[in-house]
């Protein structure tokens, strides 16, 4: 088979079971979007910002497991995808982005829409390529997908000079079976003398608590997760990128941890004796201050990538492995372990923890007259039988999604942890509607957030994507707001979000269904309705409380056991 | 604590800036860098000198491991190992000073490679101390540039840092 470099790369893509791109077309992609109009295995979807195209295909590949494919032209088309890019490497998420380059000899040489886009890209993507000769794109797209879903997943970024892709030079077509890289081999197994020593070290237990976070939902180690935690009867937590792996609504979950943590989950660290790290990388947001973080802990520490290891947190027995397989060991070490946990110890420990729920950390006054961010996310989560996917942005709305939407089942709750993106949340649940047709999917969003990329409004008309918006509208940037508020004396600088659109008419201008929902009886109703219109995209704008803040809190470089409580808790 | 790092990585364009751009992008100091291909062109040979506490080399290590192009890397400074450096010095050596020149240069076993009827250039090899310790000795109006290629090291014995 003889094809040109266009054709070679969408070729590429079906061998590696493409079924859909997220892309902006330009100039120097116009030949691979020429070969994409001449083929119908690869299907595009036409976003309306570069930005869009790679959160779509993050959210693609959040959702499924299956690595997302971005396509977007050389300069700008670049720069814009770059946000996309940083957001996906910081939370692990398998991608490969597509860009088109000037043509080769043009290259360094300031030509119209050049940038360095390998350049740029190298500290955000755990590998790049510029690719440059045509006989290189088969190999080039076999060792990046690879690369980008392999070991501890990222995006790998391929830049494609336009002369590669020339429609008239064709040569032999043939994708490579194997890839071998001497310089890349990912561990596949734990070292089985190490699990067994952390196996002895969590049945000689008294306090422990298992801490999860995403690398467990990446590897889809949750069954292995769940059957661990419910055989050693443990309590765990997890991070907000974990949230899902164990099920949100069981009764050995304490809740998230961190910054915005329960109070029983950051009591927990605090007080614990053997802390179980699993797939987590002791990010700031989770530790608060490292001097003060599990004072009585021994550690154990899964992690596929050493470098997680003993990064922020000197850790006492590491495994380094992927977390499934690790998982599925521990678990044959422990039942064929002589030893039992400590029945006793777990029972006091049980109780501790059932006297720290009684803080009620998470109440809220639910007799206002105005909506409360978390009433309207416990009706969302009502309305799908909690049972949805939940993209959301980054703010306060994020939290409240996060504490008050248990969710049972990984890769439901898709949003940016790591990098903390505003505007992810519309075009990450495109992605995730494209590759879940039927399914319900719910963007939790705010006034400030949907703004950065509504623009994708389009696409979903376009795209005929059912998604369904709730947007907690404070007419703050809430989350700033509640720093000022705390930690400025209330001087709110900038963080009023004046002049905003009528939101209703925004989304009939766009060809949607608008809803404005100002009280607190009428929600429910106007969701069930909003999730009944299923061919229809529906933007609820709920119209909330403005001063709600987002508790428990523990100010940054606080220890775990300082917390705010909110003024409805049981211990204020 | 000063650590020397030897690695084995692919000789691809952009290699050598992961390795730089890792540095500034975690704020890991550089001291010095020497890169070449090796005798398998496929492969260059870089010794990094930096500088960290043991958490910090630990985290320097693994990071430059997890860089796709790198191979193999070695700290040298956990082992015996030899470290030697390149220096050309350009110097003044008018009449008055030729002599005095001539005779430092041959106490630190180096060569004259160059000369004219005011200048030398000097050649020399050794470890990094011995040519600061001959910078040092040079009179300093006399030195007119100073060029040296950062040490390269290897370990002793008869393993090798090698595919």
């Amino acid at each position: 088979m003889e094809l040109s470099g266009a054709e070679i790369v969408i070729q590429s893509l079906k061998d590696e079971g493409v079924e859909h791109v997220f892309g902006y077309p330009g100039g120097a992609v116009l030949h691979i979007y020429d070969a994409i109009f001449q083929q119908d295995a690869v299907k595009h979807i036409l976003v309306r910002h570069e930005q869009g195209a790679t959160h779509a295909a993050d959210g693609y590949a959040r959702s499924t497991g299956k690595p997302g494919v971005a396509l977007v032209t050389s300069g700008p088309g670049a720069t814009n995808a770059v946000t996309g890019i940083a957001t996906a490497y910081m939370d692990s998420i398998p991608m490969v982005v597509l860009t088109g380059q000037v043509p080769s000899p043009f290259i360094g040489s300031d030509a119209f829409q050049e940038v360095d886009t390998v350049g740029i890209t190298r500290p955000c993507v755990k590998h790049n390529f510029l690719i440059k000769d045509v006989r290189d794109i088969a190999k080039t797209f076999r060792k990046a997908f690879y690369i980008a879903t392999s070991g501890r997943p990222g995006p790998v970024v391929i830049d494609i000079p336009k002369d590669i892709t020339d429609p008239n030079i064709k040569i032999p077509y043939e994708y490579p079976k194997k890839v071998r890289l001497r310089s890349y081999s990912p561990v596949s197994k734990g070292h089985l003398g190490q699990i067994k020593r952390a196996v002895d070290r969590m049945l000689a237990a008294r306090r422990p608590v298992f801490y999860t976070g995403g690398g467990v939902v990446l590897d889809n180690a949750d069954e292995q997760l769940t059957e661990l935690v419910r055989t050693l009867d443990f309590p765990i937590t997890s991070t907000l990128m974990g949230l899902g792996a164990y099920p949100g609504s069981d009764k050995q979950f304490l809740g998230m941890l961190g910054m915005h943590g329960t109070y029983e989950a950051n009591m927990a660290m605090h007080e614990t004796d053997v802390l179980i790290a699993i797939g987590a990388r002791f990010d700031d947001r989770v530790t608060g201050q490292i001097a003060q973080f599990c004072p009585n802990a021994e550690i154990i520490h899964v992690d596929i990538d050493p470098s997680s290891i003993s990064k922020n947190v000197r850790v006492d027995i590491p495994i380094v492995g992927p977390v499934k397989s690790v998982l599925k060991d521990m678990l044959k070490v422990v039942s064929e372990h002589k030893k039992r946990p400590d029945e006793e110890a777990l029972k006091q420990w049980w109780a501790q923890i059932k006297r720290w729920r009684g803080t009620q950390c998470l109440k809220y006054d639910e007799k206002s007259s105005r909506i409360k961010p978390q009433f309207a996310v416990e009706t969302l989560h009502r309305v799908t039988r909690g049972d949805a996917f939940v993209a959301s942005d980054v703010g306060q709305h994020q939290m409240f999604a996060a504490q008050f939407y248990p969710f049972d089942k990984p890769r439901r709750w898709i949003n940016s942890g790591g990098l903390g993106t505003m505007g992810f949340g519309l075009p990450a649940a495109i992605g995730i509607q494209i590759a879940h047709p039927g399914a319900e999917v719910a963007v939790v969003t705010g006034e400030a957030s949907i703004q950065m990329c509504i623009q994708e409004l389009a696409t979903c008309k376009q795209h005929d994507l059912p998604i369904k918006i709730m947007l907690l509208n404070n007419g703050y940037m809430g989350m700033v707001r509640q720093w000022q508020e705390f930690f400025y004396d209330g001087r709110y600088s900038h963080s009023y979000v004046e002049a905003l659109p009528d939101f209703v008419k925004l989304a009939e201008s766009y060809g949607h269904v608008g809803m404005k929902i100002e009280r607190p009886e009428d929600l429910e109703g106007a969701m069930k309705e909003a999730f009944s219109l299923k061919d229809r995209l529906v933007f609820m704008d709920v119209i909330i409380d403005p001063t709600e803040n987002v508790y428990p809190m523990i100010e940054a470089g606080k220890g775990h056991h300082e917390m705010y409580l909110p003024p409805e808790s049981e211990l204020v | 604590m000063r650590h020397v790092i030897s690695i084995l990585m692919e000789n691809e364009s952009g290699a050598l800036s992961r390795v730089a751009g890792l540095f500034s992008a975690r704020g890991y100091n550089i001291e010095s860098l020497t890169v070449a291909p090796t005798e398998d062109e496929s492969l260059s040979r870089m010794t990094l000198v930096t500088r960290g506490d043991e958490a910090i080399i630990e985290q320097i290590t693994k990071q430059l491991n997890k860089l796709i192009e790198v191979v193999k890397l070695v700290d040298l400074s956990e082992g015996s190992h030899i470290e030697r450096e390149m220096m050309l010095i350009k110097v003044k050596a008018e009449r008055a000073h030729r002599e005095e020149v001539m005779r430092l240069t041959d106490i630190f076993r180096g060569t004259v490679i160059d000369v004219t009827d005011t200048s030398f250039i000097i050649e020399m090899t050794g470890k990094s101390s011995k040519l600061d310790a001959f910078v040092r000795a040079v009179h300093e109006e006399l030195v007119v540039e100073v060029v040296r290629s950062g040490p390269s090291g290897i370990a002793r014995g008869a393993k090798g840092l090698t595919l």
